[in-house]
């Protein structure tokens, strides 16, 4: 049976894992391959790594720190921030990435969406989406808008529309973060979720907002996501991947449960 | 060291980073290799692969890492197909509009199909769990029902039962996932992303002398 995944995600800043409220306020919590190995060996299904200043700073990818986790790092995880090319994805993969998030770049040019798909394959290509609620309209069926620069510019797009076409053209997976939750930890948007994992036919990961067990429950029973990405929940230290897990079984989502390797 | 020396076969089929830093993390004597008389000097092979079947089997033909695979299976030294490497060994695939493979193991690769209406995703993607007999020695330790990760579109429809050495469900079907014979061990899912079970797995084929079979 396929299981429900768990995945933690590290946003970097200078080679540190931050976390911010709505994208504002970081707060430093450790360095990102000692923390890596802290989730893996607690349960963590999947890590995402954001290095969250590569854009705003014009440069590319820390493949280093990408490196440096793929030697802890024995999970699937993958990589976003500072991409620009498809050149960029293959040194993001060759560094040890299993999977690429494109955000803003994929909207502004979708294309990538499609090149990504064609050279790697689409299970590489992963659609990372801010969204704010800003009302249902006529040019916004969900009543879900997609934002970039981390809510600072709106794109005028509705949230399932962009999705399904992203889908169309490459994206074989969405990580859909509400950016009006994000840090809050007031629990996912569950709305957008479902209107969204039930619009595409590649797995749909909930994003921003989970600051309690039941929260994670409800992005996979009512926001009917196939992963729930978690960070202040764990980073905070207030709950452990593996409580996480067992709150998950214990309502009936098929979950992994850790395995532990045989000393030599 | 004494231990085995594991030539990880690069026909040019994918990125085979994890697979490397995998046997790295668990102390085995790895290496990746698309030289054919290095390669023909390992004790052990791994045929890794992500992609299509028809550019993998040109590339393993190219590289003509192919005739080192088949002279170590002959030679009973063990060997690891992963994921894409599983599917050619097998007769043929669908993929790419029919392809040969190398026929080590009966049975023909297909492509996931489900109804529309059941909304199954494809690629199959993600942890799913694996039913095993538990007596493999690869698969020592590691108790039947454990997850290992998948990222697949077509699935190997593996021709005899006694090829069979675990399985998986997805959208409602069951389907091979870990196949082989005398010293040809094969998974669907991969080792190298399955986390300490993975490892496990690698570990055990590691010490596997290919002869010790179920």
């Amino acid at each position: 049976m396929l299981l429900k995944r768990l995945i933690v995600c590290l946003d970097v800043r200078d080679r540190r894992v931050t976390k911010g409220v709505r994208f504002m306020d970081n707060r430093d919590i450790g360095d990102p391959v000692e923390l890596a190995e802290k989730y893996c060996r607690d349960g963590a299904d999947e890590l995402v790594f954001y290095d969250i200043t590569a854009s705003a700073e014009h440069r590319p990818t820390d493949l280093e720190m990408v490196r440096r986790v793929a030697e802890k790092v024995f999970i699937p995880f993958s990589v976003g921030g500072g991409v620009r090319s498809a050149a960029d994805m293959r040194q993001v993969l060759l560094a040890g990435a299993d999977k690429v998030s494109l955000n803003s770049l994929a909207v502004q040019h979708p294309e990538i969406l499609s090149e990504g798909a064609r050279s790697f394959g689409r299970q590489c290509v992963v659609l990372g989406m801010d969204v704010r609620f800003a009302g249902v309209s006529a040019s916004l069926p969900s009543g879900y808008e997609v934002v970039i620069e981390g809510g600072r510019r709106s794109m005028g797009l509705d949230a399932v529309a962009w999705a399904r076409r992203a889908v169309e053209l490459g994206a074989g997976e969405i990580c859909l973060n509400a950016i009006d939750t994000d840090g809050v930890r007031s629990g996912y948007e569950l709305d957008i979720t479902r209107m969204i994992s039930e619009s595409v036919p590649v797995p749909v990961i909930a994003s921003g907002g989970a600051g309690a067990l039941s929260h994670v429950a409800d992005a996979f029973l009512r926001g009917k996501a196939d992963a729930a990405l978690v960070a202040s929940m764990v980073h905070s230290g207030e709950f452990t991947c593996g409580q996480i897990k067992n709150h998950m079984i214990e309502n009936n989502i098929p979950a992994r449960r850790q395995f532990v390797r045989k000393k030599k | 060291m004494g231990s085995v020396r594991i030539a990880i076969l690069d026909y040019g089929a994918g990125n085979l980073t994890s697979v490397d830093l995998a046997f790295r993390r668990i102390g085995a004597r790895a290496q990746v290799t698309a030289d054919a008389p290095a390669a023909a000097l390992a004790d052990a092979l791994v045929f890794p692969g992500v992609g299509s079947a028809a550019s993998g089997m040109a590339g393993l033909r190219r590289s003509e890492l192919d005739k080192v695979l088949l002279e170590g299976v002959r030679a009973g030294k063990p060997v690891l197909a992963v994921c894409l490497g599983m599917q050619m060994l097998l007769s043929r695939s669908a993929e790419d509009g029919g392809v040969e493979g190398l026929g080590l193991i009966p049975g023909d690769v297909r492509l996931f199909t489900f109804p529309p209406a059941a909304r199954i995703k494809v690629p199959h993607m993600g942890w799913n769990t694996v039913a095993h007999p538990e007596k493999h020695p690869v698969f020592a330790g590691i108790p039947s029902g454990e997850a290992f990760y998948f990222v697949h579109s077509y699935y190997a429809a593996v021709g005899s039962p006694e090829n069979v050495f675990g399985t998986s469900e997805y959208g409602g079907r069951e389907f091979v996932c870990a196949a082989g014979r005398d010293n040809i061990f094969a998974t669907q899912f991969h080792p190298e992303r399955s986390g300490e079970a993975g490892l496990q797995m690698l570990e055990n084929f590691s010490k596997w002398d290919g002869r010790t079979c179920c």
